[in-house]
């Protein structure tokens, strides 16, 4: 598989999951990406990226065009150096929280995805990768 | 920078159209703002058009769940207009069923709506949107 383009983008503060929102918008687009597809990685981002902010410190996303020779794809990793998730399989599960949100963004996440890795340990910080690939429901 | 959005009164009701991606605190204080309107001009109603948003996440959709919640308690209700059907489609895979949210297609049919509760013609006991959920 091969990565056609990649960007870093950081985010630390809440205003800027809009920045994130715009970002993924136009990489989705450019891939063809339908309309459905584009919006739900567009509220997938969002969803991670406010998590980041508001439980991880702050991290970065890096967005990343992916052709597999066959289809292309988006593949987004969310990265912080925040605290961790101490009980993963509670925050995958819906109307999970320890914030004041919904507890959707995680499973959430998951299910507006084509592919999802996570990655934490307490103290060391979380790492995401989600992917979408164009004309996969 | 702090970005609101205007708040328009037209007889009992208050319309909103929320026409810019909206951060969280810009979210929050329309909010706020909207609970406030409504004591204020003792609205009946709240329309909300969200027509121009081509993203809805759980942030939002809790907002507006909560504004319509709190609308009730101050004896007005809302009704959200205009949803894209790409937004709907990714709103339900996330979760979000906007339970005690009343919807409507378009602006029009949102204040026909309205009026139509107003006037008592249908109560609050009977959930429109509640029928379509499960």
């Amino acid at each position: 598989m091969r990565i056609a383009k990649s960007e870093t983008m950081s985010v630390r503060a809440a205003p800027e999951v809009v920045g994130v929102r715009h970002a993924v918008r136009k990489w989705a687009v450019e891939l063809g990406f339908s309309l459905v597809e584009q919006t739900k990685i567009v509220t997938a981002a969002s969803e991670l990226a406010r998590n980041m902010v508001d439980y991880g410190k702050g991290g970065t996303l890096t967005l990343e065009g992916l052709d597999d020779g066959h289809r292309r794809g988006l593949r987004l990793i969310f990265e912080d150096h925040g605290p961790g998730i101490p009980d993963l399989a509670a925050a995958l599960r819906d109307g999970f929280t320890t914030g004041s949100g919904m507890g959707l963004g995680l499973g959430g996440a998951r299910r507006l995805s084509n592919e999802f890795e996570i990655k934490t340990a307490p103290g060391e910080g979380t790492r995401i990768a989600i992917t979408r690939w164009r004309g996969v429901s | 920078m702090e970005q609101r959005i205007p708040i328009l009164k037209m007889g009992r009701f208050l319309l909103v159209s929320i026409q810019v991606d909206m951060d969280d605190r810009t979210a929050m204080t329309l909010q706020d703002d909207l609970t406030a309107q409504i004591v204020k001009h003792r609205a009946r109603g709240v329309l909300i058009d969200i027509s121009s948003l081509d993203v809805v996440d759980s942030f939002i959709g809790r907002m507006l769940a909560n504004t319509a919640a709190m609308a009730r308690i101050l004896d007005a209700d809302t009704v959200v207009v205009g949803m894209q059907p790409s937004v709907a489609i990714t709103l339900v895979e996330l979760g979000l069923s906007l339970k005690g949210v009343r919807s409507a297609l378009n602006v029009e049919r949102g204040m026909e709506l309205l009026r139509s509760i107003a006037e008592g013609g249908e109560s609050e006991a009977e959930p429109t949107d509640a029928d379509r959920e499960e």
